[in-house]
């Protein structure tokens, strides 16, 4: 692919391709649609009568992102909307197949959550919107730097007072607030460090890859520039202690070693951050119970719980997966209510795609995520400016690690952490924050692929014309 | 910044990619393991989705399937006179899991056989909810009847063979269970299996096939058959046996239930009167190799006796000079289950070929197509047909002038041999009443072999005999098998 049109400033205009990205929101729109009357077919061999509301709902939402796209981000990237609404849609349809099972929708559980999340979904492009209003120019976000710094640190230990922060399900990353519901504030700090990050190294990204010494082949950054990684280093594993948080604090570490890479182009920070983080991960495993518990249950996915000889989740989100097999049991008609617990619509939605979508559904799913991670690459390299670029990888790249650790801990690929897949899962604070992490991309984007304004006309190129006769 | 840039996107490329792995790992590689795990509750689900395949004896239905609601599993399996079949069908509960046939069968009456794909292919796509095929068995539900209700109260078994096939006819066991009455997953049904496992009756036990008993003096049939097929001995000659035996290198004697008639009798009086001291003198002058030989051939010692619900394993064991002498009358270690004994008759009445017992006759598919129909198969030859010709004539005079007379049936042919076996420490517990025979109908030509075992028979032990108390059961199954 010809990547003059989108990394080298240009007053050609590239293609907007908006017509394409609505072509495909029609679909994104339509397969939920097709998937919620399907999931009704099966359960109750009637066409739901939510159906039309519930196409309406997406469908406004959709074109409402749509048309303020086009208006403020002309040049976006046109992949990244459809597959966002695409993901969006399903998640809601997969929700409310799961309200239909009696026992995980008990009022102790909650009771049916997808009329909650089509609202936390329009609360979601709400804020899409007004990003894209608001931020004309992802640049602006470089004067922020610190109060970032400030506001992320804030928002990870939020969970961590008492009185407001809660504990569920072993995980102390949620927090109360009266009248609104719980929300989990490491959703949104994942943006803000980004920002945080972005503004920080690229400031200190040549003293970072410069500065330093030669030590056994790999160069050591001075005391001052190594601090803050340091501090990040800590704090991550400050959440993965207080928090027992396992998956935030690999995002968030990961992250930052994803962005000090791209940032100096220095190996040896990966090999730092890998070190680091086998550290912590090893010290903490052997200490942490929950941590441990969630490591033999990886090692050892189908055996019985040694509590009370139960099956455990683990166990049964790989008996959903089995039982799925090539082309999944069809909507409705799977048994994913044996998983149990409270985090079948959240956690383990991906165990209800494998089951009941077969895999050709569940990589179908993971290829749309991947999809959408790579646009969010494409846009780091389209990017002109080094804080967009670092921003876009950083968000992109957070993105992606958040959806395999999600994935592969479901599949048990890697030990279970509890965070939620962007977009499909249950989950206010997750919808919100993935949707203006979507806007922010796509205001990246749109900078970077936008024409240069034509160049002025210069007086003295009237001198120099060829006279033609 | 680009290179590093391109590297990280890589990187993801490679995560996405190591998750698109893994699914396809446990989705494809693993799936089917996964699918079929034993803590999978979709199996037990899936299994109790869809009225569940039949289990047939003539052309009724012994099962059928209830629609229940409350739980997961839509159907419950029911029974038809329950306990009368009980050794037949096994049980399929719910919350208890299946056994015999019902276990062994599962994929045909649950439609998940491979040999079923084509008709499950038809219903999906004519929409039609999934069906199992039908287990169409031998046996016989007069036959069956006769057996259960001659037991009655009385602790014991009764098999019955066709012998010149092998089918199974009757299988009986008493005391039995219902297993309707813990089909489902209530708690009602859970009492009932822990009542059931606690009874000391044992009435989940399969006395018929999964029971082994001395099988006394019944086995003297073997033990007549290894003399005629020595060549040593013939029918109507004398055998030299004293009134007493005197075990070898031992100081016990062995007695005879009737007197003054066993000293120096042939083979056939010595059948017809039940003469200890001479079948224990023939069991040591044939020997222990020949004796387990000779037991082999009519079906001991085979561990894989499959009906296709598999039978316990009958033994004639090793065993030293004294102890050879009292196997040789059914003492001793020697152990036989009913199905055994009964295998022991048909292959006499069979003139020497012993049958492989079997109780499933053909599967069929939902729409009724024969799916795998049983052959009747040889199992061995224990005796030339001119000795097995004698033994008939021998085992029909105990029925027509000996100790079994009791089974004799007016227009046919009927030979037999009674049986008491002794068990418990220095004997104290009441011994065990057998009775081994067969039956023809000229008329008819139609066949039954039988086998009878009742325990702790009746309390005074001098009147127990086979014949007294096992006899007339087996007469009664006999006339059911010949349709009188």
């Amino acid at each position: 692919m010809s990547s003059s049109h989108t990394s080298t400033i240009s007053s050609v205009a590239a293609p907007s391709r908006r017509n394409t990205e609505l072509a495909m929101l029609v679909f994104a729109v339509l397969i939920p649609v097709f998937a919620y009357v399907n999931v009704g077919l099966a359960k109750e061999d009637t066409v739901p009568a939510g159906v039309l509301g519930y196409a309406a709902g997406l469908g406004c939402l959709a074109a409402v992102a749509h048309l303020v796209v086009r208006k403020f981000a002309p040049y976006s990237d046109p992949l990244l909307l459809p597959i966002a609404t695409l993901l969006n849609g399903l998640g809601l349809v997969l929700i409310w197949r799961l309200d239909q099972e009696p026992s995980l929708t008990t009022p102790a559980l909650g009771g049916p959550m997808a009329p909650g999340q089509l609202m936390w979904s329009a609360v979601g492009v709400g804020l899409f919107v007004v990003v894209l209003l608001f931020l004309k120019d992802h640049r602006v976000l470089q004067r922020y730097t610190y109060i970032s710094m400030a506001a992320a640190l804030i928002l990870l230990i939020m969970p961590m007072v008492p009185g407001l922060g809660a504990n569920v399900n072993g995980a102390r990353i949620w927090i109360r607030i009266p009248g609104l519901g719980s929300l989990q504030p490491g959703e949104f700090a994942k943006i803000v460090i980004a920002v945080f990050f972005a503004g920080y190294l690229m400031v200190k990204r040549d003293a970072l890859a410069l500065a330093s010494r030669r030590f056994m082949g790999l160069y050591l950054p001075r005391g001052r520039d190594l601090g803050p990684i340091l501090v990040i280093w800590g704090l991550s594993l400050m959440i993965l202690v207080f928090e027992t948080d396992l998956g935030t604090s690999l995002l968030f570490f990961g992250l930052f070693v994803i962005m000090l890479y791209v940032a100096t182009e220095r190996t040896s920070w990966i090999v730092f951050g890998l070190l680091l983080s086998a550290l912590g991960a090893v010290s903490v495993a052997s200490f942490n119970s929950h941590i441990g518990d969630r490591v033999d249950n990886w090692l050892n996915p189908l055996a019985r719980s040694p509590v009370n000889d139960g099956v455990t989740e683990t166990a049964q989100a790989m008996y959903s997966f089995g039982s799925g097999g090539l082309f999944g049991s069809g909507l409705g008609q799977g048994f994913s209510r044996l998983i149990g617990g409270i985090a079948t619509k959240s956690d383990y939605i991906l165990a209800t795609v494998g089951e009941e979508l077969g895999l050709t559904g569940l990589m179908a799913i993971v290829v749309l995520y991947g999809l959408l991670i790579e646009r969010g690459m494409r846009t780091a390299l389209a990017a002109r400016d080094p804080f967009g670029k670092l921003l876009a990888v950083g968000l992109s790249g957070a993105f992606a690690l958040q959806c395999f650790v999600v994935a592969g801990g479901v599949t048990a690929l890697i030990p279970l952490t509890g965070m939620t897949m962007p977009f499909l899962a249950q989950g206010g604070s997750s919808v919100i924050a993935n949707w203006a992490l979507i806007a922010i991309l796509l205001r990246i984007s749109d900078t970077a692929r936008r024409p240069a304004p034509a160049p002025a006309p210069s007086p003295d190129a009237e001198m120099t014309q060829v006279v033609r006769t | 910044m680009n290179k590093p840039l391109r590297r990280v996107a890589v990187f993801c490329g490679l995560l996405v990619i190591a998750l698109l792995v893994r699914v396809n790992w446990i989705q494809f590689v693993e799936a089917d393991e996964l699918r079929n795990h034993e803590d999978n509750r979709r199996v037990a689900i899936e299994r109790y989705a869809h009225p569940r395949g039949n289990i047939i004896v003539g052309d009724k239905a012994i099962t059928g399937s209830a629609e229940t609601s409350g739980s997961d599993f839509r159907y419950k399996r029911t029974y038809k006179d329950g306990p009368l079949w009980a050794p037949v069908t096994g049980y399929a509960s719910q919350a208890f899991g299946a056994n015999q046939l019902e276990a062994l069968n599962d994929g045909i009456l649950t439609g998940n056989d491979d040999r079923l794909f084509f008709n499950r292919t038809i219903d999906m796509i004519t929409g039609k909810d999934k069906k199992g095929g039908n287990v169409v068995t031998t046996l016989d539900a007069n036959v069956q009847k006769a057996a259960f209700e001659g037991l009655g109260d009385r602790k014991g078994a009764v098999a019955a063979i066709d012998p010149e096939t092998g089918a199974i006819l009757g299988l009986a066991s008493s005391p039995s269970y219902d297993p309707s009455s813990f089909a489902g997953n209530s708690d009602k049904d859970s009492e009932n299996w822990v009542a059931l496992n606690k009874d000391k009756d044992k009435p989940m036990l399969n006395r018929a096939l999964r029971e082994t008993y001395p099988p006394g003096s019944t086995f003297k049939v073997v033990t007549a058959a290894a003399a005629l097929e020595s060549g040593e001995y013939d029918m109507d000659e004398p055998t030299g046996a004293p009134e007493t035996y005197k075990l070898p290198l031992s100081t016990n004697t062995l007695g005879n239930e009737v007197k003054n008639v066993c000293e120096d009798a042939t083979l056939r009086e010595a059948l017809q009167w039940s003469c200890n001291s001479v079948y224990a003198m023939i069991s040591d002058k044939v020997g222990n190799e020949g004796m387990i030989e000779m037991s082999e051939k009519f079906g001991f010692g085979n561990s894989e006796l499959d009906t296709p619900v598999r039978a316990a394993e009958s033994i004639y064991p090793e065993m030293d000079r004294p102890q050879n002498a009292m196997g040789g009358i059914g003492q001793a270690s020697n152990r036989a289950t009913p199905l055994q004994m009964a295998m022991v008759a048909s292959a006499v009445a069979n003139d020497g070929e012993l049958m492989k017992p079997y109780m499933v006759e053909k599967l069929v598919a939902p729409n009724l197509n024969d799916i795998e129909v049983t052959q009747p198969q040889t199992l061995s030859e224990p005796l030339s047909g001119e000795n097995a010709q004698k033994m008939q004539q021998m085992m029909e005079t105990v029925v027509n002038e000996g100790t079994g007379s009791n089974a004799r049936i007016d227009g046919a042919t009927v030979g037999g041999k009674t049986g008491t076996a002794q068990h418990g420490i220095d004997n104290r517990d009441l011994p065990y009443a057998w009775f081994i025979s067969y039956a023809k109908d000229p008329d008819s030509d139609k066949q039954i072999a039988v086998a009878v075992v009742v325990e702790d028979a009746s309390a005074n032990r001098d009147d127990i005999s086979g014949g007294g108390v096992a006899a007339p059961i087996a007469k009664s199954v006999m006339e059911a098998g010949l349709g009188r």
